[in-house]
């Protein structure tokens, strides 16, 4: 690690504590009410949604559509676990977090299995039909509430625990891209058969993949389940893991800075656009129809927000070239 | 004992008997030329050597050691790396990153540990990119490092995908039409990087091409595969005048 790496980790860490200080801030001074705090937790909690699913669809290269079947697990995964569990206040939220992601996790491998040996339009019906089977099945058992819905889950979620996890996923994915079993998973991506002829155990890494995806998945449902207060399974339908998906396609497939900007776009534009209420889901529309026009590949492509490149660029570029790796400021959060 | 050995291999797609008695051995730094015309079977050849289809009958050997059943990147990791026909590259990442996959293997750290950037991963990463780096300068790749595969111009993209066959350290190394769609000048400059990659790396080399020229003069051995079965055998004099082979090619009586 030299001294220029230091700094742009330096300057990384700054700006994400001076966006919370900001926010925290201006919800004490009583700027944001709680609307709009409501509304940038769902921002952050999307975040974790969309990373996450880039992994599996922009990274991975796989198409899936039902990543709100994995919110789904995790959210009543932690949701029963702290209403259930009868931990003490202070640690069960942190723990409930973590039992709904494992639990995502699992449901991740188990299905993983089976649905990667298929490839394309298979995998994405196949992981659409278990989102719809995940939701069937909720309604129909006793201990989730069934159609009911969970109620009373303590609404434990707080900025601070959504901004903390979002950054931490944003900063694991990112890490985790630019690792050796990061390259392996892009290399599925780009010929599956050249990756297997180059020694890359695709089974593995696509599994793999799958069940990070799956994990970030689950800690976004469970904070979601603690932030809302009711779960009901009629959220977690087929339309939320395409809205999830819409993120990141139009941030970028395989930008993770592309991901944590459609996210935030995505979920703040539909509230801003609530005083055209019937005209909000058009305008929403007209703009993904603009951006697959104009800008297919998505806002970003598959370019990320670099620190070490700006330094480069206002330095006059006279640093080294071959600064591949080092850490670019994926890691915003809100 | 040879390097390589394929004995009485055989490959039947249903009815169809692709490959039938096919034996050869390849020797320790070894070039060898396998020829024949189209939809011979000299493809199907190397994806039985890769393990991308299983032979219905026959054995093949790596240093004495049967490979039949084993998986495709085990197959790699033992020793026998390959190049495509079409060229097969990761198009939309960086030249680098592209033999850097290939090495993968070779490498310890652990997804944690590189999440983390615990001191294992900068060594092992600082260690895989100066030897990736070193293999581009072999083929005078270096200073595209950073540019993306697919902005390659054709002859560099050939001579990338063996830079990254290279990456996986192989034993044997199989090139398919290597010299496909290049000039006479890029075929000649491929000839002589073809032998100082034999010398310098101490591989063998299983090649097929069209090109008679570069065959000739490149390969020590050459087998000549005609409808699934070998049908002749030799040094590249042996095969020119052998009458079997320039009916093969040219049409018999």
């Amino acid at each position: 690690m030299n001294r220029k790496k230091v700094a742009v980790y330096g300057v990384i860490l700054a700006l994400i504590v001076a966006i919370y200080a900001l926010v925290t801030g201006l919800s004490n001074a009583g700027v944001l009410n709680s609307y709009y705090s409501g509304i940038l937790i769902m921002v952050c909690i999307n975040i974790i949604l969309a990373t996450s699913l880039n992994l599996s669809t922009g990274f991975l290269g796989q198409l899936i559509l039902g990543h709100a079947g994995f919110m789904s697990v995790g959210a009543y995964a932690a949701a029963l676990f702290t209403l259930r569990a009868g931990l003490p206040d202070s640690i069960d939220f942190p723990i409930a977090l973590l039992v709904g992601g494992l639990t995502a996790a699992l449901f991740g491998l188990l299905i993983g299995i089976p649905a990667l040996r298929l490839k394309g339009d298979y995998l994405a019906i196949i992981t659409l039909g278990f989102g719809e089977i995940i939701r069937v099945i909720i309604i129909n058992l006793d201990f989730t509430g069934g159609a009911r819905g969970l109620r009373g889950i303590p609404r434990e979620t707080n900025f601070s625990w959504v901004y903390l996890l979002a950054v931490l996923t944003v900063a694991i994915i990112f890490a985790f891209i630019h690792t050796r079993h990061g390259r392996a998973v892009i290399s599925i991506r780009e010929d599956e058969i050249a990756a297997e002829a180059s020694g890359v155990n695709t089974t593995y890494y696509k599994l793999l993949a799958f069940i990070m995806s799956a994990f970030f998945a689950g800690i976004a449902g469970g904070l979601y389940a603690h932030h809302i207060g009711i779960l009901n399974p009629s959220k977690f339908d087929f339309n939320y893991s395409v809205e999830i998906l819409v993120m990141v396609v139009l941030g970028g497939m395989g930008s993770i800075t592309g991901s944590v900007i459609a996210a935030t776009v995505l979920t703040i534009l539909p509230e801003a656009l609530r005083d055209f209420s019937s005209y909000r889901m058009l305008a929403y529309s007209v703009v993904l129809i603009c951006v697959m026009l104009f800008r297919p590949s998505g806002l970003l492509g598959q370019y990320e927000f670099s620190l070490t490149r700006l330094f480069g660029k206002l330095s006059g570029s006279k640093g080294n070239k071959t600064t591949k790796n080092p850490a670019s400021g994926g890691e915003k959060g809100a | 004992m040879p390097l390589l050995e394929a004995k009485h291999l055989g490959i039947a797609f249903g009815g169809l008997r692709a490959l039938e008695d096919v034996n050869f051995q390849l020797e320790e730094n070894q070039i060898m030329g396998l020829i024949g015309p189209n939809g011979a079977g000299k493809t199907t050849v190397f994806n039985l050597l890769t393990q991308v289809y299983q032979p219905t009958e026959g054995t093949i050997e790596l240093e004495g050691k049967s490979i039949i059943g084993k998986k495709t990147y085990d197959v790699t990791r033992g020793g026998i790396a390959r190049t495509f026909q079409n060229i097969r590259l990761f198009k939309d990442i960086s030249v680098l990153d592209n033999v850097r996959i290939a090495m993968n293997y070779q490498m310890k750290y652990s997804a944690l540990a590189g999440i983390l950037r615990l001191p294992s991963y900068w060594k092992e990463e600082r260690a895989m990119t100066e030897r990736a780096m070193d293999l581009l300068s072999v083929f005078n790749l270096q200073e595209h490092a950073e540019s993306k595969a697919k902005n390659l111009p054709y002859g560099q993209q050939r001579k990338l995908e063996i830079a990254r066959a290279l990456a996986a350290s192989p034993k044997v190394l199989l090139l398919d039409e290597p010299a496909a769609g290049m000039n006479p000048t890029e075929t000649r400059e491929l000839m002589e990087s073809i032998q100082l990659i034999r010398d310098r790396f101490s591989i063998s080399i299983l090649l097929i091409e069209h090109d008679m020229s570069f065959v000739m003069g490149i390969c020590q051995h050459l087998v000549v595969l005609d409808y699934g079965r070998i049908i002749a055998e030799g040094s590249a004099e042996e095969i020119r005048t052998n009458p079997k082979v320039i009916a093969a090619y040219l049409g018999g009586e």
